[in-house]
């Protein structure tokens, strides 16, 4: 029971992602044609208030449902790791047209050719731990 | 209740994402999709291969869930909440579309030129598939996270990296975009 939260956010999480149309191939398409300011919107608009409210819990101390302060871990510092690797990603995305979370809310819309998106980045992911320690981070 | 079956706006959407990144703080977690993509290596057994994949997948079982809603989520909004308004695209980007040779751009969430089944069985349509998502899955992981944990969590928490990170998102976007896709598609 203690994971039904998840599943709610999860199912919240698929809906507006759907309702956005964040999901959609065409609309990563616009946003790197710089074309439409909807992508660009409800990024901007989700971090803007993610800023000013992580910004306030951090201020204000506010404790989590466990009752523990609130810490959101700090990123390692690097510099090749996130150029390189955001660039792959870059690339993926805009071929691809979605990105993790896509991916698995779109199967759930009826795509299913999309799983063969998912089984290639499974294999990615698989691919990044056998070569990690051979790649510059 | 047919705003809600239209597609919603991006001042309606953008906020509706940072409550998903609240809620999973709040839960003492962290907002991040790709990193299902490690754990879902794992549950393989991935750690056989490489001690990147031996950790205890069962912490992440609450990121499966989220998983797991998400795509009941997908399912219930095109099921419930859809009134099959197509997408709004801009006028310009529709011109590009047609262009590039796509037929009715917007009219589904995805283009049946990359994700209808006919195409899917072409090498070039299977391969557009399996090396976009290759690309992402190898690429989040180098880079330590993807839209959810660097774009949304990472910049709202004001990390460095994370700005690096979405630099790099779009130097690949936009190099795809802009140069590979007409050479694709052209």
């Amino acid at each position: 029971m203690q994971y039904i939260k998840y599943l709610f956010v999860g199912v919240f999480f698929g809906i507006v992602l759907v309702k956005s149309e964040a999901v959609s191939w065409y609309r990563i398409f616009e946003m790197f044609q710089f074309q439409s300011f909807h992508m660009y919107g409800i990024i901007g608009s989700a971090v803007g208030l993610g800023a000013l409210g992580v910004w306030i819990l951090k201020k204000t101390g506010a404790k989590n449902i466990e009752g523990k302060p609130i810490v959101l871990p700090a990123k390692e510092k690097s510099f090749v790791r996130y150029i390189l690797g955001g660039t792959i990603f870059g690339l993926g995305w805009a071929l691809a047209g979605a990105c993790p979370g896509p991916m698995y809310i779109l199967l759930g819309t009826g795509a299913f050719s999309v799983g063969l998106v998912l089984l290639a980045a499974i294999a990615g992911t698989f691919v990044y731990g056998l070569l990690r320690t051979k790649l510059p981070h | 209740m047919d705003f809600l079956l239209r597609p919603w706006p991006w001042y309606v959407s953008g906020p509706l994402i940072a409550i998903v990144m609240f809620a999973l703080i709040y839960f003492g977690k962290t907002f991040g999709m790709s990193s299902n993509l490690r754990t879902l290596c794992t549950v393989g057994g991935a750690g056989k291969y490489s001690d990147f994949f031996r950790f205890d997948w069962k912490a992440q079982r609450w990121n499966l869930i989220v998983v797991l809603g998400a795509v009941l989520g997908g399912y219930i909004a095109v099921t419930f909440l859809s009134d099959g308004t197509p997408i709004a695209l801009s006028p310009a980007a529709i011109h590009d579309l047609e262009t590039l040779g796509f037929v009715d751009p917007g009219s589904t969430l995805l283009p049946a030129e990359i994700y209808g089944w006919e195409n899917i069985f072409s090498l070039k349509g299977m391969g557009i598939l399996m090396i976009g998502g290759f690309l992402v899955g190898f690429g989040t992981r180098y880079a330590g996270g993807c839209t959810s944990g660097h774009a949304i969590t990472g910049l709202s928490n004001l990390q460095l990296p994370s700005l690096i990170a979405v630099i790099g998102f779009f130097i690949g976007g936009l190099f795809m975009t802009h140069f590979l896709l007409p050479l694709i598609f052209g």
